[in-house]
């Protein structure tokens, strides 16, 4: 239970840490906040060369507002952004979602950023990334790329980056005219969901994603559906995310969740819209 | 920038209760060890060292930290707390360590430091929490003796004695 040796390296700035990545590639790896990652060094999950601690970088701690969109540099830590004044106001799905992420002890320290980049399939910030339709600002010593949620996101904690490359911010899209609702079920308030669901309803149509049960993050986007017809779409996504059986839960245990979790937080969004 | 090789051990001061402390760890050195082994500070206890059980909660700047998911060298410079700064005095409890007594808020301990440093750092910021508000902080800690109610005893009434309103006329908690 303790790291591996590894070089740390304290970076004053991101050039100084993208040169170090450009250098190093897979041998190097970010450190933000640290509560997923430390947690895999410690277990000797990962084994890197050199960590690079971005934490001293002060000009990715940012929370700005630019085309319609809220952008979180890679130094913002989940708590402030739970602190952040406008965060109900322009983000609701993150204020809804952030209280379910780990605990007050964990949000302390860890990073909006780090957890996207972590990309665990249960985790609640990757899968309101995708409810958004976010996208994650990836930058290397040479250049910068946008790529959207959906491509970011490849399978069970694995993602589009490059080796040479980091996550500088992510990006969502300012709230309009939509009603949101965010529950999950797990063993302990703050654990990783058994199954997590996202919901946001407007005035033409339903978005819906998951967590927890396919190996990443998935959505549908729906017209309005009630009734019978909303349980038949999500009794079809229930089958598709092909849930399998754990320690946690049977696949059968979280198809029925996605069906009751999912059906109680659209009608909660639904409500909110109205 | 600076570079710390993995095979040395290099400097690390930083303030732990108000007091400058430094010694030398190599960058793999958790936190955790740091301050029990180097410093000699064994207040701080050693759980699960993956950030689920609580026991090794610090104050780092402020901040709630898990020092087993905690570099030493990761705080350098920094201002830590630990359950040995509560006390006031040898031989005298701090408001909230003494309502943990009262209310037999901890039966092993093994769990206490973490959650104390837990509660001072939250009740700082919220001097005035519910019921629910101390629930949902004690969520990341887990505690095997007390059933966790007398620990939430312990922190309504610490609050309710540290806070400028008298309990008495506060509504917000049972």
């Amino acid at each position: 239970m303790k790291p591996a040796a590894f070089d740390y390296v304290r970076a004053e700035s991101l050039d100084e840490a993208l040169a170090v990545l450009g250098e190093e590639g897979a041998d190097a790896r970010i450190l933000a906040g640290g509560q997923s990652f430390m947690a895999m060094l410690n277990m000797r999950l990962a084994r890197p060369k050199v960590l690079v601690d971005i934490m001293r970088i002060g000009a990715l701690d940012r929370i700005d507002e630019a085309k319609g969109e809220i952008v979180i540099g890679a130094g913002v830590r989940q708590a402030r952004l739970l602190g952040w004044d406008r965060l109900a106001e322009k983000l609701p799905l993150i204020a809804l979602a952030l209280p379910w992420t780990g605990h007050a002890q964990t949000r302390s320290r860890g990073t909006v950023c780090g957890s996207i980049a972590h990309a665990d399939p249960s985790a609640e910030l990757p899968l309101s990334l995708i409810a958004l339709g976010g996208a994650v600002h990836l930058r290397s010593a040479r250049k910068r790329r946008r790529v959207a949620a959906a491509d970011y996101i490849t399978g069970m904690m694995s993602t589009a980056r490059a080796d040479n490359e980091m996550i500088e911010a992510v990006s969502f899209p300012i709230s309009s005219g939509r009603g949101y609702g965010f529950r999950e079920v797990a063993r302990r308030h703050g654990d990783f969901a058994v199954v997590a669901c996202a919901a946001a309803v407007h005035d033409d149509g339903i978005r819906f994603a998951v967590g927890g049960v396919a190996d990443k993050p998935e959505a549908r986007d729906w017209p309005r559906l009630d009734g019978g017809a909303l349980d038949d779409a999500l009794n079809a996504f229930a089958y598709e995310l092909e849930a399998r059986d754990d320690v946690h839960a049977t696949a059968r245990y979280r198809r029925e969740l996605v069906r009751r979790v999912g059906r109680s937080v659209i009608e909660e969004a639904a409500r909110c819209h109205a | 920038m600076s570079r710390l090789s993995a095979g040395r051990r290099h400097k690390v001061a930083f303030t732990l209760n108000g007091q400058p402390v430094a010694g030398e760890a190599e960058p793999r050195m958790l936190l955790t060890d740091f301050l029990r082994h180097t410093i000699g500070a064994t207040g701080t206890h050693v759980g699960c060292e993956h950030g689920v059980c609580g026991a090794c909660t610090v104050s780092v700047d402020g901040m709630m930290t898990r020092a087993c998911l905690t570099l030493a060298v990761q705080v350098e410079g920094c201002d830590l707390r630990t359950v040995e700064g509560l006390a006031p005095a040898p031989g005298r409890l701090s408001v909230l360590q003494a309502a943990f007594r009262r209310h037999h808020a901890l039966q092993c301990g093994f769990c206490t430091a973490g959650i104390l440093m837990s509660l001072d750092v939250f009740l700082q910021a919220n001097p005035e929490p519910t019921e629910a508000q101390i629930r949902d902080l004690l969520s990341g800690h887990l505690c095997r003796c007390t059933g966790y109610t007398p620990i939430i005893r312990a922190a309504l009434e610490a609050a309710a004695e540290l806070a400028p309103t008298p309990l008495k006329e506060r509504t917000d908690h049972v």
